[in-house]
C-alpha cells in the first residue's frame, strides 16, 4: 500500500522554496521517479533544473520528448511546452494553448501520469496563485491514486491548495515536512 | 475507472474511423495530447461520448474538416525562438550559398509564419530569388491562411522583436501593409512558394531539398512516426543537406542519431552525413 510507481508535484508562486523543502526530505537512494511542473517566467525556468540539482545534488533533468521515465530522477517540465506522461511511461511535449494561462500547465501533466500509473500514482500540489492542478489532482484520484494538499494554512499563497480542497478530499493535507516525511517513506513499486 | 476505460477505447475507435474515412493518420500521435485535443473537441461539439463524435465525423465529411481543426495545433510565430534564425542567417547561408540553385522544404508550415521568416531571411541574404520552398501541412484550413499571409498587427509587433533579435537588418513593416488592423504579408515573398497538402505519416518524399525545416511537429509524434518523418528528411536532403527541427526536438534518441550531424547543436540545426 505504500508503494508507489511515480510522484507528480506541482505549485506556482512560492513553489520554489516548497519544491526545495519536500525533495530536500527525500534519502539519497530514493528510487521513485518525481516529476514537477512549476510556474516560473520562461528565464528563470529554463535554469530551474541546474538550480534543483546543485542545491539537492540529486540528479535532477529538465524533461525531454520521447525520454523514457528513469527511476531515481527528478524531472521538470521546461518553458514554454507542455509535459505529458505517455502511457509506455516515456515524457511528451505540446504546445497547446496555455491552461490558467500556464505552459507548462499542472493539469496536463496530473491527467496524462493518471492515466499512465492509475493506481500507482502520488500527486502532490503545493503553494500557488491560481486554480491549475486542481483538476489533474482529482482525476489521480478518480484513477486510484493518492493525493496530498499542502496545508492552505502553511502554503506562501493559499489559492492552489485551496483550489484543490474545494474539488475533492485528498488522502493528506500536511505541512511541507509533513509531505517532505511522506514522500521519504514510499517505496518504489515493482514493475 | 470504467467510463475512463471506455473513453480510451473510443478514442482508439475514433482514430480508426478517420483513418478508414478521411485517409488521415493519427494513429502514431502522441497519446496524451491527442487525447487531450478529442475531449475538448468533444465538449466544444456538444457531444457526450466520444462515439457520438464518431458517429457526426464518420457521416458528415464537413464535420471532420472542423475535428481537424482541434486535432492540429497552429501555434506558430515568425521569427520564433530568435537564436535559431540567427544560426541559421550566420552558420548556415553562407554554406547555402555554394549551391547554384536551392530547394527548401518547411514541413508542417501551418499558418505559414516559418515560411515568410524563411523568406525574409533569404531575400536579405539575397538567396530568395534562387530558392523554391516547399511548404506542405495535413490541414487544408492553416495552408489556405497560408498562403493569403493575413496576420493580426498585434502579434507582428511581437514578431517584429524576435525578427530584430534574430538579426533582421530591415524595418520589418517593409515585408506587409497594415489594414484594418490586420498585416498583410509582402505576396513577392511567396513568388517561389509552393504550397502543398503532405502528410509525413502516410505521404513519401516529392522532391531533392538542400534543407528541411521542422519545427515543433515532431513532438506529437511517437517515436515510430518521428522515425518515419526523419526518413523522409535524410531521403529528401542532398548530400550535405540540412535538417532544421523545433527547439525540443532532437534527432539524438531517433534510428537517424548517427545519420545527422549537429551543426549548432542548441538550435537544432544539423547536417546529413
Amino acid at each position: 500500500m505504500n508503494s508507489v510507481r511515480a510522484i507528480v508535484i506541482g505549485a506556482s508562486a512560492g513553489g520554489v522554496s516548497a519544491l526545495f523543502s519536500v525533495l530536500g526530505a527525500l534519502p539519497g537512494d530514493f528510487a521513485i521517479p518525481v516529476l514537477c511542473v512549476l510556474h516560473l517566467p520562461d528565464d528563470r525556468h529554463s535554469q530551474l533544473a541546474e538550480v534543483l540539482q546543485r542545491r539537492l545534488r540529486r540528479p535532477v533533468r529538465e524533461a525531454l520528448d520521447k525520454a523514457r521515465i528513469e527511476p531515481g530522477l527528478i524531472y521538470v517540465a521546461g518553458p514554454g511546452y507542455h509535459l505529458s506522461v505517455e502511457r509506455d511511461f516515456s515524457l511528451s511535449l505540446s504546445q497547446e494553448e496555455p491552461v490558467h494561462f500556464s505552459r507548462p500547465a499542472i493539469d496536463f501533466l496530473f491527467e496524462s501520469a493518471a492515466d499512465a500509473y492509475g493506481s500507482e500514482l502520488l500527486g502532490v500540489l503545493l503553494t500557488g496563485a491560481n486554480e491549475d492542478g486542481a483538476q489533474g489532482l482529482l482525476r489521480i484520484k478518480q484513477s486510484g491514486g493518492r493525493t496530498v494538499v499542502q496545508d492552505p494554512r502553511e502554503a506562501q499563497v493559499a489559492l492552489m491548495p485551496e483550489a484543490a480542497l474545494a474539488l475533492h478530499d485528498p488522502d493528506h493535507i500536511l505541512s511541507l515536512s509533513g509531505i517532505g516525511q511522506l514522500l521519504a517513506t514510499l517505496e518504489p513499486s515493482a514493475c | 475507472m470504467t467510463s475512463e476505460r471506455n473513453t480510451d477505447i473510443e478514442i482508439r475507435l475514433l482514430i480508426e474511423a478517420i483513418y478508414l474515412k478521411y485517409s488521415y493518420d493519427f494513429r502514431d500521435y502522441s497519446g496524451a495530447s491527442i487525447k487531450r485535443r478529442i475531449l475538448h473537441a468533444m465538449r466544444q461539439f456538444d457531444c457526450r461520448t466520444v462515439s457520438s463524435l464518431q458517429e457526426r465525423v464518420l457521416h458528415d465529411p464537413g464535420m471532420f474538416l472542423e475535428l481537424l481543426q482541434y486535432l492540429t495545433i497552429p501555434v506558430s510565430e515568425m521569427f520564433r525562438d530568435p537564436g535559431h534564425f540567427l544560426a541559421l542567417r550566420t552558420e548556415v547561408v553562407p554554406l547555402l550559398r555554394t549551391w547554384p540553385s536551392l530547394k527548401i522544404w518547411i514541413a508542417g508550415c501551418s499558418t505559414g509564419e516559418e515560411v515568410y521568416s524563411m523568406a525574409i531571411l533569404l531575400r536579405e541574404e539575397g538567396l530568395l530569388e534562387r530558392t523554391i520552398i516547399y511548404a506542405t501541412d495535413i490541414n487544408p484550413h492553416s495552408l489556405e491562411r497560408a498562403k493569403q499571409g493575413i496576420y493580426s498587427m498585434q502579434v507582428m509587433h511581437e514578431y517584429e522583436d524576435n525578427y530584430r533579435k534574430a538579426g533582421g537588418r530591415r524595418d520589418f513593416s517593409e515585408y506587409y501593409t497594415s489594414a484594418y488592423g490586420n498585416a498583410i504579408m509582402d505576396a513577392s515573398l511567396r513568388d517561389n512558394v509552393t504550397f502543398a497538402d503532405h502528410s509525413l505519416a502516410t505521404d513519401s518524399v516529392f522532391s531533392e531539398t538542400q534543407l528541411v525545416s521542422c519545427r515543433n511537429v515532431l513532438i506529437y509524434f511517437n517515436k515510430g512516426l518521428q522515425d518515419r518523418a526523419l526518413g523522409l528528411f535524410h531521403e529528401s536532403l542532398c548530400h550535405r543537406g540540412f535538417l532544421v527541427l523545433g527547439s525540443k526536438e532532437s534527432v539524438d534518441f531517433s534510428a537517424y542519431g548517427e545519420r545527422f550531424e549537429p551543426l549548432v547543436r542548441p538550435e537544432r540545426i544539423y547536417r546529413k552525413t
